[in-house]
């Protein structure tokens, strides 16, 4: 085969790509510009990718320090973020050493029910959750709503997969030296299971950070809205001023694609390894 | 399974042995989330199958709450924002789960096989997928404007006098949203299938080539029977996930204009919680549980059916 016609085509190929990937995230380009535009400069046609007046610093201090309380958003937003990772990781690693590493009759068949409830649609719970938060007097409370998200059983059978996997020694010869089962999951199963709850935690943050619809539901205040709500909110007071909005959409983006450039490794593994095997 | 029983201690007194122990502490381990994932899944299931049975507007207490047997379901059939919603989602589910799955699948054999910089591909096409639904639906929302945005000033340019209106206009609303849906999975789906991709033999395709096959040859002998496993997977799960769509929904259009971009699930939304029919937010639930039974069940069945085969 002729190797030099096969690196042409390669490249051929990878200039079309390239085309077709920069007019995917157009949208997002857009956005970016739009942010640091003049708001009489964002409509105009044909579109100017590099804004000619550049306004970046105040529409930055209008979305962030102005009457729309923006910095309390993200705030609430990391909150929720970081306590529904945590909550999530720690349950779901106690059950998943459970699972993995421990005889206890009957587990068999609970591990069974618990994977076929994930069949079940959030949204199809809808209603009666609201009703049991009402009742527990959570309604409109960030504790009702990182309730809601603390327990996942998508993340529990990851790590359980991953912990069956660790070799009994280690835990066998911790036995010996006298540990109990407490000291066993904080000393030895957790360190060994880094790696997938690295990649857990990570997900976990960015789907709790993009939520929408469960704050939707179970808050109801201003002052306790996450991002995606306070985006809303913002639509409706600034609805005629795009500028503001794209600077309120690229904060809110900003951070997660920064996340995800760094650990792009952990996030693509973690959202394929339940989907190839599964 | 392991057993991490200590032999020498099994002499104590006999209730309460190594094996016991062990036994009382996994299930205390695994209590927390069982519990939880209890009392948050299958009992709310259940509760809301009884709430389907019923008239209750939440505010009067239990008292208020009236036994109305099957009424809630007999009428579902005639209203018609529901039948709208329930058509949209079909249409939804029509368009949005095959248009996405071939471009993903296109994009990731290209991407594959076909170029250098394969990471940073990757990385670009997944971008729109960890972005919050609700800022980049921000974004489209300014692009889609009928009268100023760019996509309508870009239709005006090329000579289109009276570009759609899109997510003002009843005819183009779904459209519009299933454009951006399309566009966020894409990211998602293109993983996917590449991880299907690096798990079929290289040796397939080189054999393959020495006995002078196509490209296209090779793809529809190897890729495409090698990748079903994920092309099944990826099926199911879009579908599933197409049947559940609701924030771009209620953030760009709230169902309208004039219910014409409704689905199910904002119908249970705006029915729960805006006017506050329990009974007949709970027994949407039902259907939209029932619809995601039946394509998971199917294909079981089609699945069971193929492994036999």
């Amino acid at each position: 085969m002729n190797t030099k016609k096969f690196e042409l085509s390669r490249w051929i190929f990878t200039v079309m790509c390239g085309a077709l990937s920069i007019l995917f995230i157009v949208p997002l380009v857009w956005m970016l510009s739009a942010s640091a535009k003049l708001e009489r400069d964002v409509m105009t046609y044909p579109i100017q990718w590099i804004p000619q007046e550049w306004n970046w610093v105040s529409n930055f201090q209008k979305v962030w320090l102005e009457n729309v309380p923006f910095s309390l958003f993200y705030w609430n937003s990391f909150k929720l973020s970081v306590l529904a990772t945590l909550c999530t990781l720690i349950f779901s690693s106690m059950a998943a050493f459970s699972f993995a590493k421990l005889r206890a009759p009957g587990k068999g068949i609970m591990f069974g029910l618990m994977m076929s409830f994930m069949i079940i649609p959030e949204q199809a719970t809808l209603v009666p959750r609201f009703i049991m938060i009402k009742w527990l007097g959570l309604y409109n409370t960030h504790e009702g709503l990182i309730l809601m998200l603390a327990f996942s059983m998508y993340f529990t059978f990851l790590m359980r997969q991953y912990m069956m996997g660790i070799q009994n020694d280690f835990i066998e010869s911790a036995k010996i030296d006298g540990a109990g089962y407490l000291r066993i999951y904080a000393q030895i199963m957790l360190p060994l299971s880094k790696p997938i709850l690295a990649t857990a935690g990570i997900i976990k943050f960015i789907w709790t950070w993009n939520d929408y619809q469960n704050p939707l539901i179970f808050l109801f205040s201003k002052n306790l809205y996450p991002l995606p709500l306070g985006i809303q909110f913002f639509r409706q007071e600034y609805s005629n001023n795009v500028s503001l909005m794209m600077m309120a959409a690229v904060s809110a983006i900003i951070p997660l694609i920064i996340v995800f450039i760094v650990l792009q490794k952990q996030v693509i593994n973690g959202i394929t390894v339940g989907g190839v095997k599964g | 399974m392991s057993s991490l029983d200590q032999p020498g201690k099994m002499n104590r007194k006999k209730w309460w042995n190594p094996s016991k122990k062990e036994a009382v502490v996994g299930w205390l381990f695994l209590a927390p989330e069982a519990i939880g994932i209890i009392t948050l899944a299958i009992f709310p299931l259940i509760f809301s199958l009884f709430l389907s049975f019923t008239n209750w507007n939440l505010v009067g207490g239990f008292a208020e709450m009236k036994w109305v047997g099957f009424d809630n379901f007999t009428r579902l059939i005639d209203d018609s924002k529901f039948l709208k919603a329930l058509q949209n989602n079909i249409i939804f589910t029509a368009i949005t789960v095959p248009v996405g799955l071939i471009i993903a699948m296109i994009m990731a054999v290209i991407i594959h096989t076909k170029v250098y910089a394969k990471d940073l591909f990757k990385i670009l096409f997944f971008i729109p997928y960890i972005c919050s639904t609700v800022a980049v639906a921000a974004v489209w929302a300014a692009l889609y404007h009928p009268s100023s945005g760019p996509i309508n000033r870009f239709l005006m340019e090329l000579g289109m006098a009276d570009p759609p209106k899109w997510l003002v206009d009843s005819h183009y609303a779904i459209i519009a949203i299933m454009v951006i849906a399309i566009w966020q999975a894409l990211g998602y789906q293109m993983i996917i299938f590449l991880a299907g991709l690096t798990q079929i033999s290289e040796e397939l395709y080189e054999s393959a080539e020495i006995d002078g096959a196509s490209g296209i040859q090779q793809f529809k002998s190897i890729t495409l029977p090698l990748l079903a496993p994920t092309t099944l997977f990826l099926t199911i799960t879009t579908i599933i996930s197409s049947f559940k769509v609701f924030d771009l929904i209620k953030f760009l259009t709230d169902g309208g204009p004039n219910d014409a971009s409704t689905v199910i699930v904002y119908r249970i939304y705006e029915e729960g919680f805006i006017n506050f029919n329990m009974g007949y937010a709970s027994a949407m639930s039902w259907i939209l549980f029932l619809l995601v039974i039946a394509v998971t069940s199917i294909t079981w069945i089609v699945q069971a059916r193929e492994k036999k085969a």
